[in-house]
Parts: C-alpha cells; sequence; structure tokens
C-alpha cells in the first residue's frame, strides 16, 4: 500500500497546506491593507469549497438501486437534523456515521 | 506547570476532546484502508490538518496524481490563508516561535488564538499562544496514533466508516450557513461540483469544479448592503 508516490504525495499536501498557513505572513508583512480581490475570496470561498466537499463526499451515490443512495441519504438527512438542533459537531458526526455504518452492514 | 501553562492548557480542553475523537477516526480510517500505523504520526506531525488528512486517505489509496493531489489540498485548505491575516498582528514579537505558531494554525488553534486574553500579562503571551499551539498538537497526534493502533489490534466491520468526512462536512457546511449573509457562494460550489460530476464523471470532476468555482467568485459582483 506505501510506495514512493505515498510520499510524494504526503509531501505534497504538507507543504502545500504549510505554504497556504505561512502565506499570508510572507505577503502582508509590514503592510497596511489586504488586496480586495483577496479579500472578497477570504469571505466567499470557504462556503463554496465545503459545499464543494459535501458533493465529493457524495460522488458514489447512484440511483440504480435503493441501496446506492438511502443509506448516504439517511446519514445525512440525521447528521444535518442533529447539527441543527442541537449544535454539537462531535455528536453529530459520531451519530451520522453510526447511522451509516450500521445501514451499510445490516440494512442494506 | 507555571501560571501560563495551566491557563493555556485550560483553554485548550474542548479542542483535546475533539482532537482526541476526530484524530482517532482519522487512525481507524487509515489502517481501514491498508496503511500502516506509522503513517498516522507521520501524518499528522508534518500534514497536521483535520479535514484535509481525511481526505488525504482517498487521495492516497486512490493513487490520485500529485496535481490532483497539490489542487485538492489548495482547495481544501485556502481558508488557512485568510487564518494568517488576522494572526498577522497577534504574531509580531513571539520571536523564534513564530514560524511554529503559524505552521500549527488549525481551524480549532485559530479559533482559540482569536479569543482575547486580557488575564495573560503582555509578556507571557508568546508563550501562551505557543502552549495552545503545542497542545492542540500533541492531542492530534496522540488521537489518530491512538485510533490507528486501535485499527490494527480490534478487528471489526469498518465498513461505511469514510461517512464520517461526510458527516464533518455537512456540519461545516451549516456552521458556515448559518453565520453567512449571502448563500451565493454555497449554493454556487454545490451546484457547480455537481454539474462537474455529471458532466466529466467521478475520476475527473473535481479539476473543473475548482477552476469554475474560482472564476465565478472572482468575476461575482456583490450586492451593496443597507443597513
Amino acid at each position: 500500500m506505501v510506495n514512493a508516490h505515498t510520499f510524494y504525495a504526503i509531501a505534497v499536501m504538507a507543504l502545500i497546506t504549510a505554504l497556504l498557513r505561512f502565506l499570508p505572513f510572507l505577503i502582508f508583512k509590514g503592510k497596511a491593507s489586504t488586496p480586495p480581490i483577496v479579500e472578497k475570496l477570504g469571505r466567499l470561498l470557504p462556503s463554496a469549497v465545503i459545499a464543494m466537499l459535501v458533493v465529493y463526499c457524495l460522488k458514489d451515490v447512484h440511483f440504480s438501486t435503493t441501496a446506492g443512495y438511502l443509506p448516504a441519504l439517511m446519514a445525512s438527512l440525521l447528521t444535518g437534523a442533529l447539527h441543527v438542533w442541537k449544535r454539537n459537531t462531535l455528536l453529530s458526526v459520531i451519530s451520522g456515521t453510526v447511522c451509516y455504518m450500521l445501514l451499510v452492514q445490516f440494512v442494506f | 506547570m507555571t501560571t501560563t501553562t495551566r491557563q493555556a492548557f485550560v483553554a485548550t480542553i474542548p479542542v483535546m476532546t475533539g482532537y482526541l475523537a476526530l484524530g482517532f477516526g482519522f487512525g481507524i480510517m487509515l489502517k481501514a484502508s491498508g496503511f500502516p500505523v506509522w503513517l498516522a504520526p507521520v501524518m499528522s506531525i508534518t500534514m497536521y490538518a483535520g479535514a484535509m488528512q481525511y481526505v488525504a486517505v482517498g487521495l492516497l489509496s486512490s493513487g490520485a496524481s500529485l496535481l490532483t493531489v497539490g489542487l485538492t489540498t489548495f482547495l481544501v485548505n485556502a481558508r488557512h490563508l485568510f487564518y494568517g491575516i488576522s494572526m498577522l498582528d497577534k504574531f509580531k514579537g513571539t520571536g523564534k516561535r513564530t514560524p511554529y505558531l503559524i505552521f500549527a494554525l488549525t481551524d480549532e488553534t485559530y479559533s482559540l488564538l482569536c479569543q482575547e486574553t486580557p488575564h495573560i500579562p503582555l509578556t507571557e503571551r508568546k508563550h501562551y499562544y505557543f502552549c495552545i499551539c503545542f497542545f492542540n498538537h500533541c492531542y492530534w497526534i496522540t488521537g489518530c496514533t491512538l485510533g490507528a493502533v486501535t485499527g490494527s489490534l480490534v478487528s471489526f466491520n469498518s465498513q461505511g466508516i469514510d461517512f464520517v468526512l461526510t458527516a464533518l462536512f455537512i456540519t461545516i457546511f451549516i456552521e458556515q450557513w448559518r453565520s453567512a449573509g449571502k448563500h451565493y457562494p454555497a449554493i454556487m460550489g454545490a451546484a457547480v461540483t455537481a454539474a462537474s460530476l455529471v458532466l466529466c464523471g467521478r475520476e475527473n470532476f473535481m479539476i473543473p469544479a475548482m477552476v469554475a468555482i474560482l472564476l465565478l467568485l472572482c468575476i461575482h459582483k456583490e450586492e451593496v448592503s443597507h443597513g
């Protein structure tokens, strides 16, 4: 499972993560204001990216059988509903995951 | 333990619970995907990124190209660019600790560092910030490693455990929906990605989706809000 590609990929991910954290300090050192486009992306990008990641996670859902979409749909609704109600990330994540695991292992 | 160290420890207790649990989930998932235990501490020390490490398990096991890996990392963690901007002032005068403070600036650490600390004397602040970053990093490494070790000792049916990432993103999505004034980015992000998935197929849809989202946000004209 682990080969050269694994290490290159981890190095790329570690470097880009660190770069993203260091970049503002390198660019805006001693500057008073940030460019408007950076400021706008800073406000708008996070919501768009998280929405994209939700879709990314659900990419293997298919509608040819009920097993292809019902477990993911039910577990997503449970996670969302619990989170709107209790607003406790740990509770929502664990309940949704356990629900999904039970559904795919025992029901479908 | 000095007073400042203790105060920093108390401040990180909520993050400790979260990191141990989420790290544990990552370790289990990593092991369930067939990776060795030692990869958990390696990844949590060098990458130290919650959601991205979950995404990484999928990227590593599918053997995604380095370009896809790089672009995905960029977009998943792009929000960190903006954490730095608000920490520019706080990290001034932290001396040789500064690089580590920046390296360890995760979502949770950022949220703790944003809190005002009038009870910490100015001269103690740099030590306080360092302790917060370091403690959180330790919780994360511990959680990830414990998860991977548990995954290798206890054999159980982990089918479906990858849903933990979906659930995590759904909760973050709801949090952002609540705090956002305008919902255009969230709706556009979901719609563009879904359209790209249908058009390009599930092997190739991420890069077109990322490019389209960036372009659409750049050309998006915001209405001037009144009141």
